[in-house]
């Protein structure tokens, strides 16, 4: 390169060196901005494909149900019959076991997962806050087929010989609500599941609102303390209110959770396919009936049945969600703040 | 140099509360060195000084909200007409209510006005529906926040505007007619104006309440207060009638600080 | 009783029930924990790891069902994480205009909280029918979408907590956006990135429901992914449902080993982000 003479002087090369240096760092630029470009629609693509897994996920269930939609139609919903021999299909016994379930789970666990997160963040000492926290974390940590396992062969056994006569004589003879406690103690059934369940969601929800609780300013605690509160009427009329987005959606993880929980439920519920008003009658889960037949079940119908359950479950969950973010986008911009 | 107990001029007044060597202590570190005070009745008195100087903590002391924070602690005492405040078996929600707070940030609770300001009179007294409604609207009127919500009490406290929320957390404060009212630096959070409103509320006020008021702006102290106290770095320096601190201080460290040769 | 004491009662009462809401909590804790380590501990031996899983009424080990595992959630780990952290990274470096990325976020959250056998029923139905055998790939697969919301939700949070000053920095110096991105934000992220990919790993190390139907299983040694693969949580899940007592302990012995590996997971995961978080 040095062999060719230079023809221009001074100024001039000083011109043509700048002219030059533009020009690659031009051409550079557009390389720049092409990767930029290349990136920036990498990412997109893959945020179209979360989009597309759930249309995958809807079409393919809806494919698969087709068969029994067709047979059974609307139906499907109110039928507690659930025959494979005649192939007569009803959803309703899972369906209410689902709901009813997971209703038990809110019911024992909200109140006890409040009382955690009361605990953790105002009445235990500091040093023991991270490893309690931590310890009611571990619970989520277990896997469900453990909860299944412990439920089936520890608690049952314990729970049928020591709680449920228990309940029978007392809860059972209430008039009404009695109905709800009448049975025989097998130890399995509605309301074990439901409890076990219980236990399984109050991790969930007790961290997050645990979570909340902690980043309440100390100044809004402290105005309640100086017209003189005491600390139960702190967390209740401020801190609570104060953190209601936070706790709802605590509550909707756990929710989700109990609707969709598969294996817990499937050691414990019974697997039978039939309504009873006793909750200490086994029953069905549409999880735990899938878990259970599905990969016996012969025949398209049947099959297609059960498909149509994992539809409909998919549904609730989906809707339960969707209420939930609509809930707390709307308790959010009334408070004029996004928690 | 604090052993004098140093006293404001007029013997009449009566001296609602008393602080005498008053030592404070955040876990090893001591906030506050052997304070001898006197706050009198039915007046405004004023803590100044630099940051750090001990003026917020000392005015925490008097209704014990340190005591929520388990490494603070408070050696001395303190009289409240003449019972002492430290003592162990001090209700701290009885005296809370008799000795009210206002914090620096408005802290308006997730309730509807009139919520907010009946939440604090619904602790200790069982009035009617009407009588509360007349409580609110006293304690919005002395609060001059009437005027401007008394059509949307049923409204959330936080839609306010932030001078107006401070409003609302003084009107909550005196609707459970408190004897003393402690405010920290109420207005350092808001504009001018909301500001101005905030210090002619005080001149009304102190017709009814002992208010004590924690400030770091100085001209502020002058305009609204009767008595001045003037701190740095946990002493108590110099304490007398504001004009007297402000244009003939005692001592050459408060005329530092006023004439603005530091902090 | 007057209004005072009465408001005293009451908060000494809600206090106490606190109380006993978190021995309650610690109870079904140890009390599960208890019961695991019992019935599961005397199982736990070298031939846990070196044989089959044998017909009921002979000796034997998880080595398949461990193996399986190991293969199927390093599979679903290996597809699931990219899909994650390039979605996470749209999220929170592209999405603040338009309508993808809240509709992302909100699907994402959906797919967070799905019932995995929905997931499982779903790759039956994509795949298995049209490949016409379970495989170990099907069970991967239904793996990696399970990673997939939990590594888009740390990612985007993580990169959120990079300060924007940073990015600032970056770009002051002339680097193009994608070179911010990738050399500067999302390593200051790192740390907290990694410990969303070992969390999904802690969670589908105990998933069963997902399997069911895609994997399925298989009582011998196989390491061919199109085959049906044996794994460890629906080993477990068929021995412990069968009425024998052997299948029953080693049931146990593999429900020990997977909450173990959870747990060490979930501790290391935690440890692990505490020293490499730098903070601003």
């Amino acid at each position: 390169m040095s062999a060719v003479v230079n023809p221009l002087q001074g100024q001039a090369q000083a011109d043509l060196a700048a002219f030059m240096s533009r020009s690659i760092s031009d051409a550079s630029l557009r390389k720049q901005h092409r990767l930029d470009q290349l990136f920036r629609h990498a990412t997109r693509l893959f945020a179209f494909l979360v989009l597309a897994l759930l249309a995958g996920i809807l079409i393919a269930l809806l494919v698969g149900s087709l068969s029994s939609m067709r047979t059974f139609g609307f139906g499907f919903f109110v039928s507690a019959e659930w025959n494979p021999v005649t192939e007569q299909f009803g959803a309703l016994v899972p369906i209410v076991g689902t709901l009813t379930t997971s209703a038990i789970a809110l019911l024992i666990g909200i109140p006890v997962s409040f009382g955690i997160a009361l605990f953790l963040t105002e009445l235990s000492p500091k040093w023991l806050r991270r490893p309690l926290g931590t310890a009611i974390e571990l619970l989520a940590a277990i896997p469900s087929i453990i909860y299944g396992m412990w439920g089936l062969f520890v608690f049952a056994p314990v729970f049928a010989s020591h709680v449920q006569p228990f309940l029978n004589s007392t809860l059972g003879a209430v008039p009404i609500v009695g109905v709800l406690f009448q049975g025989p103690p097998m130890g399995i059934g509605v309301l074990t599941a439901g409890i076990i369940l219980a236990i399984m969601v109050i991790p969930f929800i007790a961290s997050v609102t645990r979570d909340v609780f902690e980043i309440v300013p100390a100044v809004l605690k402290e105005s309640a303390y100086a017209l003189g509160s005491t600390t139960w009427e702190v967390v209740w009329h401020v801190v609570l209110p104060y953190t209601k987005v936070g706790v709802v959606g605590g509550i909707m993880l756990g929710l989700g959770r109990a609707l969709g929980e598969t294996m817990a439920v499937t050691f414990v519920i019974g697997n039978a396919h039939r309504l009873s008003a006793s909750l200490m009658e086994p029953g069905n889960s549409i999880a735990s009936a899938l878990a259970n037949e599905f990969t016996e079940a012969v025949g398209d119908l049947y099959l297609s049945a059960l498909i149509e359950l994992g539809l409909v479950l998919f549904f609730i969950t989906f809707v339960v969600l969707a209420l939930s973010k609509l809930l707390l986008l709307r308790l959010a911009r009334r408070e004029g703040r996004m928690t | 140099m604090n052993a004098a107990v140093l006293q404001p001029v007029e013997q009449a007044l009566t001296q609602k509360i008393q602080v005498k060597d008053l030592n404070f202590y955040y876990g090893k570190f001591q906030a506050l060195k052997s304070i001898n005070l006197s706050i009198p009745e039915r007046k405004v008195t004023a803590f100044i000084g630099p940051s750090g100087c001990g003026k917020s903590t000392l005015l925490r002391t008097f209704n014990r909200m340190y005591a929520l924070y388990p490494n603070q602690e408070a050696k001395g005492e303190i009289l409240l007409d003449g019972e002492n405040i430290l003592g162990p078996n001090q209700d701290l929600n009885r005296l809370r209510a008799k000795v009210g707070m206002v914090f620096q940030k408005p802290t308006p609770f997730p309730m509807s006005i009139h919520d907010n300001i009946a939440f604090g009179v619904r602790l200790y007294e069982s009035l009617s529906p009407r009588e509360m409604e007349e409580r609110v609207e006293w304690a919005l009127r002395k609060a001059a926040l009437w005027d401007e919500v008394k059509d949307k009490l049923k409204q959330s406290g936080t839609s306010l505007s932030g001078g107006q929320q401070q409003r609302l957390c003084i009107a909550r404060a005196i609707a459970v007619k408190p004897e003393v009212l402690l405010l920290d630096e109420p207005a350092s959070a808001l504009d001018p104006i909301s500001t101005g409103r905030i210090e002619e509320l005080m001149h009304e006020l102190k017709a009814d309440y002992t208010i004590v008021i924690v400030t770091h702006n100085m001209q502020q102290a002058a305009r609204v207060s009767d008595y001045t106290a003037y701190m740095y770095l946990g002493d108590l320096v110099e304490f007398g009638v504001t004009d007297e601190v402000f244009i003939k201080p005692k001592k050459k460290e408060t005329e530092d600080y006023i004439t603005g040769r530091f902090g | 009783m007057d209004l005072y004491t009465r408001r005293l009662l009451i908060n000494r009462f809600n206090l106490v029930v606190s109380l006993l809401t978190m021995l309650f909590g610690l109870f079904w804790l140890g009390w599960i924990l208890f019961t695991l380590f019992k019935a599961g501990l005397g199982g736990l031996s070298a031939k846990l790891f070196l044989e089959m899983t044998p017909p009921p009424g002979s000796d034997g080990g998880l080595l398949n069902a461990i193996m399986g595992s190991l293969l199927m959630g390093a599979a679903g780990t290996l597809l699931g994480t990219p899909v994650g952290i390039m979605a996470g990274i749209y999220l929170a470096e592209f999405g603040n205009r338009g309508w993808l990325a809240p509709v992302t976020r909100f699907i994402s959250d959906i797919l967070l909280s799905a019932p995995s056998i929905v997931v499982g029923l779903f790759i039956y139905e994509a795949y298995v029918v049209r490949v016409g055998h379970f495989s170990g790939w099907a069970g991967a697969f239904a793996l990696a979408l399970i990673v997939v919301p939990v590594v888009i939700r740390t990612t985007e949070n993580m990169l959120r907590l990079v300060p924007d000053s940073l990015r600032e920095a970056a770009a002051a110096l002339g680097a193009p956006q994608w070179k911010v991105i990738v050399l500067v934000t999302v390593r200051a992220a790192k740390a907290g990135i990694i410990t969303g990919i070992l969390l999904a790993i802690a969670r589908i190390s105990g998933e069963t429901a997902p399997l069911l139907f895609t994997a399925l299983n298989n009582q011998f040694w196989t390491s061919n992914m199109n085959a049906p693969m044996a794994n460890l949580p629906v080993v477990i899940f068929q021995f412990a449902m069968s009425p024998y007592e052997d299948w029953h302990k080693l049931a146990w012995a593999g429900a020990l080993l997977i909450t173990l590996s959870v747990l060490a997971l979930n501790v290391f995961a935690r440890v692990f982000f505490r020293s490499r978080t730098a903070t601003y």
